[in-house]
């Protein structure tokens, strides 16, 4: 990015114009692009493919009248948000309750700063990384409080309120479940954590050690928790808190909220990839050597997959399982998910200690242990099937 | 000790149901959508798989009806009204109107079995939203037509002979307290 900036300006374009202002500019327009072309679709399709997906594990259809199979839902509740009317509570703390959207909405996308694209393509690679990446999620519980406190209802308050005391919860193994893969890896950039794996299984760290192994699962379930996402969205539980800090919102405003919290779906994604799943790397294609494009165009698709399988996992883990008790979620995450991400630093620091290059034969091991468990899943997969006797439908259309 | 042996138990027990839960719904991900997508995207018309004795909205022929007012007469809630005028000079009978409000009928079927000649029944029909109540009002009579005066020894005029025989055979069939066939079968 900088350095295209700087072969701009060496060519003798915006001459005559300070190198900070223009500099400034191209971040400016670099931010639109990947806000308008990257982020706004992706987060509008994922609420469209999540109702699809959700509707299909409960034998429904799913919204599929806008456009082909429904694609373009997203586009027809955008613009029916626009329309409607913007209602302010009379008795709200006016600028707060305006501006609780937007510090969600600048949280969420601020994530996109440090997450890959590809090898070459990434809005900035910090060496702070994946610490900076902690840093801006935990604002969006800054806009939610926010909204919570400033619309002056009961339910936004207690929704606000339970927000705060689960994030600030699962910041701690979802931190720890990071600081993991930091010592492996021996960088905070997200680059360079991506460099220290391979395109192979066997060499992501999601099989280094059995402790990186469960520190990925503590990582994901903290980051659903963090996302506010079922089964830990007791923050808008809608039977008991109405829809909890979103409830005096409506039109756009309420839609900046469910725009982050589908855009933050694909951040969950995104970084457990770049920490746990080898990111963007690609076997060495001879053929692809000199040709850049196509090979960051593959680096992307394998990134963009890798992520949103994730998503999708959410997708299906919001359809399994029921919102857990506030009690219980605070007692999942200090009984269980502290102490486990504790043993994993702690084990992964003497396993670096006893092989700082890594064990192979162990990683190996791993990865076939990964796949049994895919295997055992489908035999239970299979079992469901053939214990029920459905009329199948493979297609993913209807 | 006990205690222990808890903590590592709950832990088990977590990742083992969540790991069947997941199969379970990843298993229906791959089986038909129980969805009917009425009203257009349907295998056949619903109509079609309705029950045979379904009562819908009630249709009048008015080529077999002889006026014999037994269905406005049985109707509990009279949702039924009928007009005859006679014509001083000819002496002949009309229909003024014939008017069934869909509004306040609740699909009895008493007028379908009193009916002599069938020509009152339900349809498949129940598709019967509208813009206004006076909408859900069926006239039957657009302008005033004679009464149907049945022949002795049978219709000879074979479009009406032939609507006399739908009647007849919706009367056996379906307007009779015990289904079909069941007109015989009434108990005194």
């Amino acid at each position: 990015m900088r350095q295209f900036v700087d072969q701009l300006i060496q060519n003798g374009y915006f001459a005559g114009a300070p190198k900070e202002l223009v500099y400034a500019g191209a971040m400016i327009v670099a931010a639109l692009v990947v806000l308008s072309v990257f982020v706004a679709p992706l987060a509008g399709v994922t609420s469209w493919l999540e109702r699809r997906v959700w509707a299909r594990m409960q034998s429904r259809v799913g919204p599929n009248r806008v456009g082909p199979q429904g694609i373009l839902q997203w586009l027809a509740d955008g613009i029916k948000n626009l329309l409607k009317e913007d209602i302010i509570p009379a008795s709200a703390d006016k600028f707060l309750f305006s501006l609780a959207p937007y510090v969600v909405f600048v949280g969420f996308l601020s994530a996109f700063v440090v997450i890959p694209f590809g090898r070459e393509l990434i809005v900035a690679d910090l060496n702070i990384g994946i610490l900076y990446l902690l840093a801006v999620t935990s604002v969006v519980v800054v806009g939610i409080l926010m909204a919570g406190w400033s619309s002056n209802n009961k339910w936004s308050l207690l929704g606000g309120m339970r927000s705060a005391a689960q994030i600030v919860s699962y910041e701690i193994p979802a931190g720890l479940a990071v600081l993991t893969i930091v010592f492996v890896a021996g960088t905070l950039s997200t680059q360079g954590i991506i460099k220290g794996q391979g395109w192979a299984p066997w060499d992501w760290f999601l099989f280094y050690n059995p402790f990186t192994f469960v520190a990925f699962f503590l990582y994901f379930t903290a980051a659903l928790a963090e996302g506010n996402r079922t089964p830990f969205d007791i923050p808008e539980a809608e039977s008991e808190l109405v829809a909890g800090y979103v409830t005096e919102y409506s039109g756009m405003r309420f839609l900046f909220f469910f725009f982050a919290e589908w855009g933050n779906l694909y951040v969950i994604g995104a970084v457990a990839t770049i920490l746990f799943l080898g990111g963007w790397h690609i076997p060495a294609i001879p053929a692809l050597a000199d040709q850049p494009i196509l090979k960051g165009g593959l680096q992307f698709a394998v990134f963009f997959v890798k992520a949103y399988f994730w998503v999708f996992v959410a997708m299906w883990v919001r359809a399994t399982l029921p919102r857990v008790r506030v009690d219980q979620l605070m007692s999942l995450c200090w009984k269980y998910m502290v102490p486990l991400s504790f043993v994993c630093v702690v084990g992964t620091a003497a396993w670096m200690l006893i092989w700082p290059q890594g064990n192979r034969p162990v990683s190996m091991a791993m990865f076939l242990l990964g796949v049994v468990i895919l295997a055992m899943f489908s035999k239970r997969v299979g079992y469901q099937i053939r214990h029920a006797r459905p009329v199948l439908y493979l297609r993913p259309y209807i | 000790m006990e205690a222990v042996n808890g903590y590592v138990r709950n832990i088990f027990e977590t990742v083992t149901t969540i790991f069947e839960g997941m199969a379970i719904t990843f298993s229906h991900l791959m089986r038909r959508p129980m969805t009917v997508q009425y009203p257009d995207r349907i295998p056949k018309p619903v109509q079609e798989t309705l029950p045979l004795r379904y009562r819908g909205i009630l249709e009048v022929d008015m080529d077999i009806c002889t006026g014999c007012l037994a269905c406005e007469r049985v109707c509990p809630i009279t949702c039924i009204t009928i007009g005859i005028d006679m014509n001083k000079e000819t002496k002949q009978r009309s229909f003024s109107h014939f008017d069934i409000d869909i509004c306040k009928c609740m699909y009895c079927g008493l007028c379908a079995e009193v009916c002599p000649t069938g020509s009152i029944r339900h349809s498949q029909e129940f598709e019967g939203a509208s813009y206004n109540p006076a909408g859900l009002v069926r006239h039957f009579v657009a302008q005033p037509v004679g009464l149907y005066k049945p022949k002795k020894g049978g219709e000879t005029d074979p479009t009406l002979a032939k609507k006399v025989e739908v009647g007849m055979k919706y009367l056996d069939e379906f307007a009779t307290p015990e289904g079909a066939g069941g007109a015989g079968k009434e108990e005194g």
